[in-house]
């Protein structure tokens, strides 16, 4: 009984940082910003109370409605896209063949350095008017390519499209997988008749599905928190055509300090994406497989 | 699971993984060829090669905006992104211990907390963390980007997660004979599971490290004066007051701003592999 107390007070003693921390940064701030929705504060006055009028004329703000569409069609377009490439390219690496390693290496360089500055404005160059992808385009004659990353028509694809780029950190986690399936299973396919195309739909990808489920729940947060590409290289434009929706939160926070409304975005934020992961969590015990599971199919 | 292929699908594989390597690494090599070639060269091919090479964006980069140049901002994210990773030591460590070793009520729910923690984007809370920061007169200094990894807040409980899982593998008779010959927990913690905790220590040091590197949105945040600037939001600085005619300079920067992270990846690959296959498979 003594032993037991007093690890727990050692425990706790461990604990201690990660408490306060939780405490104060994390859950105290989740409460402080659900107070904060329902009032009115610019940094410099204190804050005054302001029932649900924030989330009022979030509600009828239709640059709220723009970025959700934005983000929402950045969200739905990348992560499938990026989740189908990096598994299809895992998959065709997963073979004794020489130079595995220089090619894994220049797959994942992408996703090391894809968020960062350095690569927006490389970018913003390669996608503009007179940039690398035109002149490719102009020298295999395409007389009058669009202006990319300044035509609202193309401009999110072209960040869709760096999103893609960094699919790397995928291909990394579903090549960890392919190793741990056993050779026995595919060996049992093959006397069963199974060819390659089968193997792969009724073994390979049944035995993923755990890593596509934790590619597809963490690419979905990710992505609906996309900020710095819409912020360096389109400033949200044009015509708000990338005004991601944390972009926007930004924008009201820190451009115009209506920290209550953005307090209020955050919190509708949390629900939309928790509407998203719990759908996917729901759905995952449908088609999620986990090894040791019985009578799985 | 490998299989060795036959010769001719061998070959279709390498072409495939051939042009998709090119493709994909066309633009950093395009980007950094572009910043050795002179101004006129740089829009007007799609060539790789320069046909003159010069230095000149590096020096006249290297200048920055207004009187400070990329020495500060290196120095910046250097200081940052070091503290980052104490700080992601010190947590990770600690945190990970005792989730993985000890018995202490309150112990399933905590945890739980923990793999929330590691769900919740730091967007959700940005807003009052940045007015708690700001009552505390901390904006404009490094301690809103670094107190929260002491703390186990922001990218730290992944690290703490990996430490779980570590420690979690290392054999439970240490334990027992550690406690046997007299060590406390405290001693147990020290002597024992830190040093066979190397490479896990190893793995957070560097995704702790280059995630602070490549972070743009906390620092933009949090830092506003330009000797607090990073290379991150000294080279967003640099892109709002450059003209056109500045492209070579910010590629030069952009390159050498994407350098250390690239170097640490190829010297250390191996570790960065590990790193995501561990809390990638078992989230």
């Amino acid at each position: 009984m003594m032993r037991a107390m007093r690890q727990s007070l050692a425990a706790y003693g461990f604990l201690f940082p990660w408490l306060i921390g939780l405490l104060v940064l994390t859950l105290g701030s989740f409460m402080f910003s659900i107070y904060l929705a329902f009032t009115n504060y610019d940094l410099i006055s204190s804050p005054t109370w302001a029932g649900v009028s924030n989330f009022k004329s979030l509600f009828s703000d239709h640059l709220f409605y723009t970025s959700l569409k934005v983000t929402l069609l950045y969200v739905v377009v990348s992560v499938p896209l990026r989740l189908i490439f990096s598994l299809l390219v895992a998959a065709l690496l997963n073979q004794e063949i020489a130079g595995i390693g220089i090619y894994r290496v220049i797959f994942y360089i992408p996703s090391l350095i894809g968020t960062s500055v350095g690569v927006a404005i490389m970018w913003q160059n390669i996608f503009s008017r007179n940039g690398l992808f035109n002149l490719i385009l102009q020298s295999i004659g395409m007389a009058h390519p669009p202006a990319w990353v300044s035509d609202p028509q193309y401009a999110i694809y072209v960040l869709v499209l760096l999103s893609i780029w960094q699919f790397g950190s995928e291909m990394i986690i579903f090549l960890a997988g392919l190793k741990q399936i056993p050779d026995s299973l595919y060996e049992a396919a093959a006397i069963d008749g199974a060819n390659r195309l089968n193997q792969f739909f009724h073994v390979t990808l049944p035995m993923l599905t755990p890593m596509i489920f934790f590619n597809l729940v963490m690419g979905t947060i990710n992505a609906f928190m996309v900020f710095t590409q819409g912020f360096v290289i389109t400033h949200g434009g044009p015509i708000n055509s990338t005004m991601f929706y944390v972009l926007y939160l930004y924008k009201q926070g820190f451009e115009y300090f209506h920290m209550g409304y953005a307090a209020a975005m955050s919190i509708v934020l949390l629900v939309i994406v928790g509407v998203f992961a719990g759908f996917l969590f729901l759905t995952s015990k449908f088609w999620v497989h986990y090894e040791g599971e019985e009578g799985g199919k | 699971m490998k299989r060795r292929p036959k010769p001719i699908k061998l070959l279709v594989i390498h072409v495939i993984m051939i042009i998709l390597s090119i493709i994909i690494i066309y633009p950093i090599l395009w980007m950094l060829f572009a910043s050795f070639k002179p101004m006129t060269e740089i829009f007007s091919s799609a060539s790789l090669l320069p046909k003159h090479w010069t230095l000149e964006h590096y020096t006249a980069g290297w200048q920055g905006v207004g009187g400070y140049t990329f020495t500060t901002f290196f120095r910046n994210s250097l200081i940052l992104s070091v503290l980052v990773v104490i700080g992601s030591l010190f947590i990770s460590t600690l945190t990970g211990f005792a989730f993985a070793r000890l018995k202490f009520k309150l112990r399933s729910l905590l945890f739980m907390f923990m793999l929330m923690t590691m769900m919740l984007p730091m967007q959700i809370t940005l807003i009052p963390q940045y007015i708690i920061f700001h009552k505390l007169g901390w904006v404009n200094t490094f301690l809103p980007l670094v107190v929260p990894s002491f703390v186990g807040v922001s990218i730290t409980p992944f690290f703490i997660f990996l430490m779980v899982q570590f420690v979690r593998g290392l054999p439970k008779e240490l334990d027992e004979a550690a406690t046997i010959d007299g060590c406390n927990t405290l001693q147990l913690f020290l002597r024992i599971i830190l040093p066979l905790s190397k490479p896990a220590l190893i793995t957070v040091s560097i995704f702790a490290f280059y995630w602070t590197w490549d972070d743009f949105f906390s620092q933009l945040i949090y830092l506003n004066n330009p000797d607090k600037f990073t290379v991150s939001t000294g080279l967003n600085m640099f892109l709002d007051n450059s003209g056109n005619s500045q492209w070579g300079d910010l590629f030069a920067m952009s390159i050498l701003s994407i350098l250390p992270v690239i170097i640490l990846f190829l010297f250390l690959q191996k570790h960065f592999v590990k790193g995501i296959a561990t809390t990638g498979m078992k989230g």
